[in-house]
């Protein structure tokens, strides 16, 4: 599949993962690739602070929009934006002819009780504003980039469980409208982060199963995160390669080559397995992205996860439907 | 000198960890708690993670709202219990209603169904409140809490203050007025209030929302002094708090963040967990390491080189951001983890992280 083909597959891409996983650099990376094809993107993040602007080497995120990287030469512009849930539920009330009580309704913590009266109405407000830009077309990509930290799933259900609890009036109408969105593969695609290690692992399958199952999501493929690219010689004397080679080791350079070759290869090893337990667990097809051994990520490495992103798609079987 | 992590899990009687999602943090409570035993104390820890990462770690299958004790070669206590948000909220309003019948009358209105869920803060608050609770049952002498990974950091803090604050909110509280004839002036503006709301989520969420206002009449006080007394207890100098992060850029911020708000708060830092950083494989130079394996180009000699270059300028990078860190909490002592070579989700795993923590 071309990455132009799998970034048009849907209007909105939805990134999730738990906490530490990268799935803002996951969400970045999709964003550099569909711009390369010529896509514009646009990255909505909801938790107001996020590393976001330090991978694309630009400013602060804002409620309105930033642009991240610029187009030129064919390559689409990036731009990214905050969406909280005062910022939607402000929005929405003027939207809908109650300016009046708007600021008295943020402010007085009225938002808390409605929210505790409603569950998920904030995320609603949140997925009701996203789908209006999808609606509205505000870019050719639109990638969310989900809440961490467990609330995927509630993320996602939200509009489920709003429906059980609010039976009329136009937040019940939003609710049925967003499940439309979230639950049509044509419009939304929802893309699942992990890493190859034992509790993540464990994490994505039970998350995966859960928008499957209960939100009815039809999954985009899953992103492995974080694999060591895989060095085959890990094994080797590195005193007796030197002997062969005709030069010498400093000393102490054998036992620090050794050692360091023995803990990358016991790392290969554990996330080889842990990718096919994956595999087993979960059948959905797998993007897999290397380890940086940088620890500052910027466009650089940006760069490098976008071309690694890019090979991957392109190994995707294409769409049968 | 005993190592600073021996001393707090041998002393102290509460020890709170905190840090961003993703950095070991419940990995790091399991360990501590584990340290207490050892030192023969009676050791809880209390995870609020809904992820059950604790329950992985100590190879658990679940964890109920009562500590389950575990089993192991230990001269103290090892328990641990994993939060259930709902039934310790059922237990305050149980506690602090004037009859069944108001108690009965709260727990089944649907608006208080949905507090635990969905008001944000009720979990930290309940941890919290959990937490007051295990420390006030005199069953154990060192409890250690995993907070839960929230961007929001330091939620639990605000949480307690949060829950009255809400209970207390002035919009809700003037719509009960209509009640007092004498208020009818606010009535009619507040009415119309109500009415616009309505308009939004539907009358009956509103419906429900005032019934468990006025089901909670008289009920503010009481959760008002607990709520007052959990916080007396957090920053009683029987409570530690131990920060935890890991090496990576965000999870470096993130830490900064949070030591910049403990300080606010004047809470001192009693020491800096950083996990999961790689080994630093000998003390050679990576350029210089590089150097050799560009002469040695296309060999298996090469490779090898090339990797060891990969993890010591991996890890010098992290001891830069560490020391960053360290900066800003001094003069907190620092416990350095390294990135195991196999996940832990076993005692021995523990174990051997625990090796590391009292190591200092």
């Amino acid at each position: 599949m071309d990455p132009r083909g799998f970034a048009t597959a849907a209007r909105l891409a939805i990134v999730a993962g738990k906490g530490g996983v990268g799935k803002t650099t996951v969400t970045a990376a999709l964003a550099r690739m569909a711009a390369r094809s010529g896509l514009s993107t646009l990255i909505i993040e909801v938790e107001g602070k996020s590393g976001l602007p330090t991978l694309f080497g630009a400013g602060e995120l804002d409620y309105n929009e930033v642009v991240m990287a610029p187009s030129g030469n064919g390559v689409g512009e990036i731009r990214a934006r905050t969406l909280t849930p005062d910022d939607a539920l402000l929005e929405y009330l003027q939207d809908h002819g109650m300016k009046r009580i708007s600021k008295r309704l943020a402010n007085s913590g009225a938002l808390d009780v409605v929210a505790t009266a409603a569950p998920g109405i904030k995320d609603i407000l949140i997925l009701g504003k996203v789908k209006q830009l999808e609606r509205a077309g505000a870019a050719d990509l639109i990638i969310l980039d989900a809440p961490a930290a467990g609330h995927a799933i509630t993320f996602l259900m939200s509009a489920r469980g709003l429906l059980d609890a609010v039976r009329v009036g136009p937040v019940r109408g939003q609710a049925e409208e967003v499940i439309e969105l979230l639950t049509d593969p044509a419009r939304c695609q929802v893309i699942l982060v992990t890493l190859p290690e034992e509790t993540p692992v464990n994490e994505v399958t039970e998350t995966a199963f859960a928008l499957e199952d209960r939100v009815g999501i039809k999954l985009g493929p899953v992103v492995v995160n974080g694999l060591y690219p895989v060095i085959e010689s890990l094994e080797a004397d590195p005193e007796a390669l030197a002997d062969q080679a005709g030069t010498t080791l400093r000393p102490g350079e054998a036992d620090a080559l050794r050692a360091a070759a023995r803990f990358r290869a016991t790392r290969q090893a554990l996330q080889h397995d842990q990718v096919r337990r994956l595999a087993s667990a979960l059948p959905l097809p797998q993007l897999r992205l290397p380890f940086l051994f940088d620890v500052d990520l910027g466009p650089a490495q940006l760069d490098v996860l976008a071309d690694a992103l890019a090979l991957e798609v392109n190994a995707l079987p294409a769409l049968t439907s | 000198m005993t190592a600073p992590v021996r001393r707090l899990t041998a002393e102290r009687e509460i020890v709170i960890c905190c840090g961003s999602g993703g950095v070991g943090k419940t990995t790091a409570a399991a360990v501590l708690a584990l340290e207490g035993a050892r030192a023969g104390r009676r050791a809880c820890v209390v995870t609020i993670d809904p992820a059950k990462r604790l329950a992985d770690a100590l190879g658990l299958d679940r964890l109920s709202n009562t500590p389950s004790k575990i089993e192991g070669e230990w001269p103290g206590e090892l328990w641990a219990m994993m939060l259930d948000t709902k039934s310790t909220f059922d237990n305050l309003v149980a506690k602090y209603s004037g009859n069944e019948e108001q108690a009965a009358g709260i727990l089944a209105n649907r608006f208080y169904r949905n507090i635990s869920g969905a008001l944000s803060g009720t979990q930290e608050y309940m941890a919290m409140e959990k937490l007051f609770e295990l420390h006030d049952s005199g069953k154990f002498d060192l409890i250690v809490v995993d907070t839960p990974p929230t961007r929001n950091a330091l939620d639990f803090l605000d949480a307690p203050r949060r829950l009255t604050r809400f209970l207390d909110n002035r919009v809700f509280r003037i719509l009960m007025m209509p009640t007092r004839a004498y208020l009818k002036a606010v009535s009619v503006a507040t009415q119309a209030f109500l009415r616009t709301i309505s308009r939004v989520v539907g009358t009956e969420v509103v419906q429900d929302a005032v019934a468990f206002f006025q089901a909670f009449e008289g009920m503010e006080e009481g959760f008002r002094n607990r709520a007052q007394k959990v916080l007396e207890l957090l920053s009683s100098p029987e409570t530690a708090f131990v920060l935890v992060a890991s090496p990576r850029r965000d999870a470096i911020t993130e830490a900064m963040f949070f030591a910049a708000r403990l300080r606010e708060s004047h809470i001192p830092i009693e020491t800096l967990i950083v996990n999961r950083m790689h080994p630093r494989f000998g003390d050679g130079n990576a350029e210089a390491d590089r150097a050799r394996a560009r002469t040695l180009t296309g060999t298996e000699l090469g490779a090898l080189y090339d990797n060891l270059a990969e993890f010591r300028s991996l890890a010098d990078g992290e001891e830069a951001h560490v020391v960053e860190l360290i900066e800003r909490v001094a003069p907190a002592p620092v416990v350095r983890v390294p990135f195991l070579a196999d996940d832990v989700h076993d005692l021995d795993g523990l174990a051997e992280v625990a090796g590391y923590v009292v190591a200092g």
